[in-house]
């Protein structure tokens, strides 16, 4: 039985790792900006405020903590949505990158 | 000098810009620095073009490539119309929206190039390029784009 078992489960194995889409976990992406010396501040909470419409008070505590703390999230979502913001921020000049919230 | 900020958001939605004709000359030159940065020189080999083309992804360099391929061609023909925009409107005293945004776009650009090329820290001051270092117009050029970048913020949150 054992023998028979092993012959029905391993082409199965292998057909779905040779799969192109392997599903993704359901779980969001986060976009960080990170500090960096050059990017003013009041440039970097007008950036957060154009790109997301944020109001002024939320975009300048973003900005604070990117300053104060190295770094701050800024958006999330699905991977598509994740990767458009980093791409608009680094249109910007921003350094943002994003990551599985985890 | 009573100039009130060299730019400025008029009522119909324009915006003045107030600068002299020495200003003009420094700025004059700079797109096509960035042009050529852009068309000739490598985020793999340049620190600079690092900078304007940070990784999406820390970690994962296969789908940070893809991201690169995706998205790396807009990004550089963003820069590049921004260029062309501010060259076009180089001596004008009067910018629509637009252009006021590719002047901001190429100004702060400029100063990621000369902030990397510069080594600038949070702890960088004037005293770390004296008069007689070789980078000290490079970092006044730095310091202009800085005076200029936060007017034009300012004008466009005003």
């Amino acid at each position: 039985m054992s023998i028979v078992a092993e012959t029905i489960t391993a082409p199965v194995e292998i057909g779905h790792t040779e799969g192109d889409e392997v599903p993704e976990p359901d779980i969001p992406w986060i976009v960080i900006v990170w500090n960096d010396p050059v990017n003013l501040m009041s440039y970097v909470t007008w950036v957060f405020q154009k790109l997301f419409g944020y109001p002024r008070a939320k975009a300048e505590k973003l900005m604070m903590d990117v300053h104060t703390k190295g770094k701050a999230v800024v958006s999330s979502g699905a991977r598509e949505k994740a990767e458009f913001d980093v791409a608009r921020l680094h249109a910007h000049g921003l350094w943002a990158t994003m990551q599985k919230d985890v | 000098m009573a100039r009130g900020g060299p730019v400025r958001r008029t009522r119909n939605g324009m915006f003045e810009l107030r600068l002299e004709a020495r200003e003009r000359d420094v700025l004059r030159e700079l797109p096509q620095q960035l042009r050529g940065l852009l068309e000739h020189e490598d985020p793999s080999s340049d620190a600079a073009m690092a900078r304007l083309y940070p990784p999406a992804y820390v970690d994962d360099p296969i789908r940070n490539w893809e991201y690169e391929r995706m998205a790396g061609d807009d990004l550089t023909a963003g820069r590049l119309a921004a260029i062309d925009r501010m060259e076009g409107t180089i001596d004008a005293d009067r910018l629509s929206e637009d252009d006021v945004l590719a002047w901001l776009g190429v100004c702060n650009d400029l100063r990621l190039v000369l902030g990397t090329r510069l080594d600038i820290t949070e702890e960088t001051t004037g005293a770390d390029f004296p008069p007689d270092d070789e980078r000290s117009s490079a970092f006044a050029l730095y310091g202009y784009l800085t005076w200029l970048v936060d007017a034009i913020v300012r004008a466009l949150s005003g």
